[in-house]
């Protein structure tokens, strides 16, 4: 069964349309990126599978369940991260933790203790004295302390640093490994693509790319150094062939991933040199549709 | 200390007048035109000498002794007499809180935000930060003297000379001065802006009791408390300037400690150690109902106080409420509606009013800090876990009906407790409560009012303000200005019946309940169906 369900859902501000027929289908036991620029959409489809924004049309579903009617059910049994942490000034990181656990129903001392040693969080000290980055670790620790089943995760380690950008990515593997579903949104790649099965990319409301990892690696373009004996004509005139730069008989360029094999055949018979290959990125297809941003459409 | 601390003092000063020149401004303005329109306002208040001398004698209890400060010249009281007595001490009071904010606003706050940070890394010495909010906080005192000085004597008011005016300016501005020092010395103290301003908070109310217990008991004790020392001019009587001097004596002791401690101490650092919190959340923190209850203790523990001492201040004039309103022809069209009725009945009833209407402020805040908590994007925190919409506005709702209780029954009791120790013959403590509670269903039509508007649009709220001002219009001057029985049936408090004046009207008090209660179930059902608001 779907952890979490989404068909065509819809939701606008006034005039802006912030999500426009956006279908998602998240398993159990997988982790899940969302990524896409700022204000793509990421934040508002998170606030509707947790019940706190209604959808205009289409299903936001949660354990099967409807994330409007059943928020309360459904939150029994997930932990959410909030990518802005606001927190009461007066209240310490302590308290915090202790009552975000309570209301969630059961209690679990000793993981918290765990959690706060970890992430190396000094409880005692009142929210307002803390950074951004400790806020998050409040809210990082108050979401991890209680056992669920489902974690959402809004841009969780924007403020973190890299060594507890660490432990938190630590933290997500052992949810996988305890076979916990984990949706997880993001601006940043590299984080996603460390720790994500699947995920989809969102822009302007819509979902542009969507699959596993593997997948999506169809799509990206693998960096190639080749230097050759003799020198290679038009190589520009392949297809698949992109940023070509050519420096006596050495060549850089990106190569299609589906092209790959025709462009390997097709050098080789100019006696190879020298082959240099960087492997493919995400980050390229994710740079490309940011690119297009504007373009078409 | 050399003099590179100090380098580019008078740049900063300059600074915090730009910075502050319509706070300054602001300030200065509304405290002259208070002071002038209250010594004003005497004069036509009070038109007979023979006016004046009963008034007099309605001032002559230890209660408004310990509230105002010793009457000096009761035997011969004049407008100068009067307006030294009931105001110098309560403008005293203003003048520090602007004192302790602009203090803390440009040294604890500027070096929280690391904003000194800036400022040091720039050819600034050390100590010119503080240098220069003492100059300018000293200025602004000098200015304020002046200004309330020759405001007062350009009234060409009898009894208010050159020299008196000029020595009441100088009361405020010393006072002032004076707080200005003690905050720049709790400054030193901790690293937190609030703690700060706490602190002298926390002096100020230490001053005002031991001038009020001085006052009352021990002319010794008074001479510790500023505002003590500043009533001792006996101004526009006796017109002595010496606890003046004495008072800015001690504000620059203060001030060269508060210089000694920033020289020690680090950027951005307390003297005092930080004091750490719980670890863990208390037992009753563990749910919706203790964390409204825990964010707005402090607001219902001070609203709490403030309306029994207004009780109490409002009943400590009882007995002396019958020649009080013989004499002046303005209180009695206020407070007389019938003839036949003893005067105390009627002024419990009027006062009564007045206080309900202000008892519902605490109420309102306590429900309206649902929306304030969504605009900061923290309810999202509860409805993301096991907490339902109906939970969260429910937790606030009972806090705001609570306090309605509370406040009506706390402002009852200040009210009966300062009666019955200046009255000859006592009203009972259960009238009071009668008239107070009886405003309970008016209290709760406005909070339903207010829980619709959050259900529905809660970008409203400022709707319930501006409907209790309409209410506090049409109540409190309704009677004086003969305003149309229609406007006043605008307004749920214009239904209660004026206990003990009138009957209880039960049937009136159902309905308005009734109202509440359907309005409140509206505004459940409008908060489950709509969207919590984004931030940002």
């Amino acid at each position: 069964m779907a952890v979490i369900e989404i068909k065509d859902l819809a939701k606008s501000f006034g005039e802006v349309q912030a999500l426009d027929g956006i279908n998602l289908e998240v398993q159990e036991g997988e982790v899940y990126g969302y990524i896409g620029p700022n204000g793509a959409g990421k934040t508002t489809t998170i606030r509707i599978l947790l019940g706190i924004l209604q959808a205009d049309r289409g299903k936001a579903a949660v354990f099967g369940r409807d994330a409007w009617q059943d928020a309360v059910e459904i939150h029994k049994r997930i932990a959410y991260v909030p990518g802005e942490v606001n927190l009461w000034p007066n209240l310490t990181g302590g308290e915090i933790i202790d009552l975000f656990v309570q209301l969630r129903g059961n209690n679990h001392k000793s993981r918290r203790e765990e959690l706060i040693a970890r992430f190396d969080l000094d409880p005692s000290k009142k929210c307002r004295s803390y950074s951004k980055g400790n806020r998050q670790k409040v809210a990082l620790v108050a979401a991890f302390a209680a056992e669920a089943d489902l974690y959402l995760l809004d841009e969780p380690s924007s403020g973190l640093d890299p060594l507890m950008e660490k432990v938190f990515q630590e933290c997500i593997t052992e949810f996988k490994e305890e076979g916990k579903t984990v949706f997880l949104s993001s601006h940043i790649l590299s984080e996603v693509e460390k720790l994500c099965d699947k995920l989809s990319i969102i822009r302007q409301g819509k979902i542009i790319e969507s699959g596993s990892l593997n997948e999506l690696q169809h799509l990206t373009r693998t960096r190639m150094v080749l230097e050759t004996k003799e020198e290679i004509p038009s190589l520009q005139d392949l297809r698949g062939i992109h940023d070509l730069k050519k420096q006596n008989n050495s060549h850089s360029f990106l190569v299609d991933t589906a092209e790959l094999d025709k462009v390997i055949q097709h050098v080789s018979k100019f006696g190879v040199k020298k082959l240099e290959s960087s492997p493919p990125k995400l980050e390229d297809v994710f740079m490309e549709h940011y690119r297009d941003e504007g373009g078409e459409s | 200390m050399k003099a590179s601390f100090f380098h580019n003092s008078g740049r900063l000063t300059r600074l915090i007048f730009r910075r502050d020149r319509l706070r300054i401004s602001l300030w200065l303005l509304i405290i002259t035109a208070l002071t002038m329109i209250t010594a004003f306002a005497y004069t036509n208040l009070f038109t007979t000498q023979q006016e004046i001398m009963i008034y007099a004698e309605t001032m002559r209890n230890p209660a408004m002794t310990a509230m105002m400060g010793p009457g000096y010249g009761l035997d011969n009281y004049t407008y100068g007499a009067m307006m030294a007595h009931t105001m110098l001490v309560l403008t005293a009071l203003a003048v520090a809180i602007m004192n302790i904010f602009l203090v803390a606003r440009h040294t604890r706050r500027d070096e929280e935000s690391g904003r000194i940070e800036m400022i040091r890394s720039l050819p600034v010495g050390r100590l010119s930060n503080l240098t220069a909010t003492t100059l300018a906080s000293f200025t602004v005192n000098i200015l304020l003297a002046l200004l309330t000085g020759i405001g007062l004597f350009l009234l060409g008011i009898e009894s208010m000379d050159l020299q008196g005016s000029l020595l009441y300016g100088a009361s405020l501005g010393a006072a002032g001065i004076f707080f200005a020092a003690v905050t720049a010395l709790f400054v030193q103290l901790t690293a937190n802006t609030r703690n700060a301003i706490g602190y002298a908070v926390i002096f100020l109310g230490i001053s005002y009791l031991v001038r009020a217990l001085g006052d009352v008991s021990s002319e010794a004790l008074s001479l510790l408390s500023p505002l003590g020392l500043i009533t001792r001019t006996q101004v526009f009587v006796n017109n002595y300037w010496w606890p003046l001097l004495l008072t800015v004596a001690a504000a620059l002791a203060i001030t060269a400690l508060a210089f000694k401690l920033n020289s020690l101490r680090d950027l951005e650092a307390g003297l005092l150690p930080a004091r750490s919190g719980r670890k863990t959340a208390s037992s009753w923190l563990r749910n919706p109902l203790g964390l409204a209850l825990k964010l707005q203790r402090t607001s219902l523990i001070a609203w709490a106080a403030g309306l029994f001492i207004l009780g109490a201040s409002y009943g400590s004039v009882f007995g002396d409420v019958d020649a009080f309103l013989e004499s002046v022809e303005m209180y009695r069209e206020i407070f007389i509606i019938a003839e036949d009725i003893p005067f105390v009945e009627q002024f419990i009833a009027t006062l009564m009013s007045v206080i309900a209407l202000i008892a519902t402020a605490p109420a309102l805040i306590m429900i309206l800090k649902v929306k304030s908590e969504e605009k900061a994007s923290r309810i999202e925190h509860l409805l993301s876990r096991a907490v339902s919409r109906k939970q969260v506005m429910g937790s606030y709702l009972l806090i705001s009906l609570a306090a309605s209780l509370l406040m009506l029954l706390l402002s009852a009791a200040g009210m009966w407790t300062a009666a019955a120790a200046v009255m000859a013959d006592p009203v009972p403590l259960s009238l009071f409560l009668k008239s107070a509670l009886v405003y309970l269903p008016a209290i709760w039509a406005l909070i339903g009012l207010t829980v619709l508007i959050i259900g529905y649009k809660p970008g409203a709220a400022l709707f319930s303000w501006i409907y209790l001002g309409y209410s506090f219009l049409v109540i409190y001057l309704g009677e004086m200005l003969q305003i149309p029985d229609w406007l006043s049936g605008l307004t749920p408090y214009g239904y209660v019946p004026k206990i003990p004046i009138e009957e209880i009207n039960i049937p009136a008090l159902i309905i308005l309940t009734i109202i509440s209660i359907i309005l409140m179930a509206a505004g459940f059902r409008g908060y489950r169906q709509r969207d919590i608001q984004l931030s940002g």
